[in-house]
């Protein structure tokens, strides 16, 4: 029993920090800030949840486990909020995005509404 | 959930998170819950909860299975040696049949963490979510995918 929950514990501890290793990949090799915050939020937020599951599933202790999977909780309520936050953000303060982007619904009306 | 239903399980969730079960911090968990649902008491809906619990947790499952499946997804595509030809990046203004502050943020938060989408602003009206795309086939697609996949289940958890 024990063993499992190590080995899965390892398992997860792997996948979380591939998950954040390609998100750091992310973040380099995309061209602009909007792709990047997909990069960022979604394989961000599986890695370190992965990571802090892993604390929950090897570190045998109730209380431990029990704030790692609240921390999960918080992560996936708070990452999003970020990426939208820095996009919209971003948008505002005219950011040019890469001339890769073909439609753009949102700039036809950013000119008349206030931030 | 019954008013003191919902101080029970703050007071379970405050001890769970400062790590002390002792009757001491459970008590005062259970004064902070108290002051907390004594300050919301207007924002919590009529009882309907067997029924609801069974949608929320429809949502969870939908949620975790697309977390995985869209971290995956931008992984591959991260790693794509060819990169400026995999991407098709739009941004889609999406119209919200949600109308409630609470719906459109989890609605918000759900497209965020979900393949190939990213919320970036709702409409001052609130009829529109503008809606950043990595991987654009046409922006129908997208809007039937959103409003048939989260926006029903969202509507479900909250009616």
């Amino acid at each position: 029993m024990t063993d499992a929950l190590i080995y899965l514990g390892c398992a997860a501890l792997l996948a979380g920090a591939i998950f954040t290793l390609l998100a750091a990949i992310g973040v380099l090799r995309l061209p602009d800030l909007y792709m990047r915050m997909h990069a960022a939020s979604k394989a961000g937020a599986v890695g370190g949840g992965l990571i802090l599951l892993a604390v929950a599933l090897v570190c045998f202790d109730a209380a431990v486990a029990l704030r790692a999977i609240i921390g999960v909780g918080f992560l996936l309520l708070t990452t999003p909020v970020s990426a939208h936050l820095l996009a919209r953000a971003s948008h505002y303060a005219g950011y040019r995005a890469d001339e890769l982007m073909e439609i753009d619904e949102l700039k036809s009306k950013s000119g008349q509404s206030l931030m | 959930m019954s008013p003191a239903a919902i101080v029970i399980v703050l007071a379970l969730g405050w001890a769970a998170i400062t790590g002390n079960f002792s009757g001491l911090n459970l008590l005062f968990g259970a004064a902070i819950g108290a002051i907390a649902v004594l300050l919301l008491r207007r924002a919590f809906a009529p009882p309907r909860a067997l029924r609801k619990l069974r949608r929320i947790s429809s949502l969870a499952l939908l949620f975790v299975y697309e977390l995985m499946l869209s971290a995956i997804r931008v992984a591959i595509i991260v790693v794509t040696p060819d990169l400026k030809s995999a991407l098709r990046p739009a941004i889609v203004a999406v119209p919200l049949t949600v109308k409630s502050d609470a719906e459109i943020t989890l609605l918000a938060n759900l497209i965020t963490l979900t393949p190939g989408t990213l919320s970036i602003d709702v409409s001052e009206d609130r009829g529109v979510l503008y809606v950043h795309a990595l991987t654009l086939s046409t922006r129908e697609a997208l809007i039937a995918d959103i409003a048939k996949g989260f926006e029903i289940k969202v509507k479900e958890v909250f009616e």
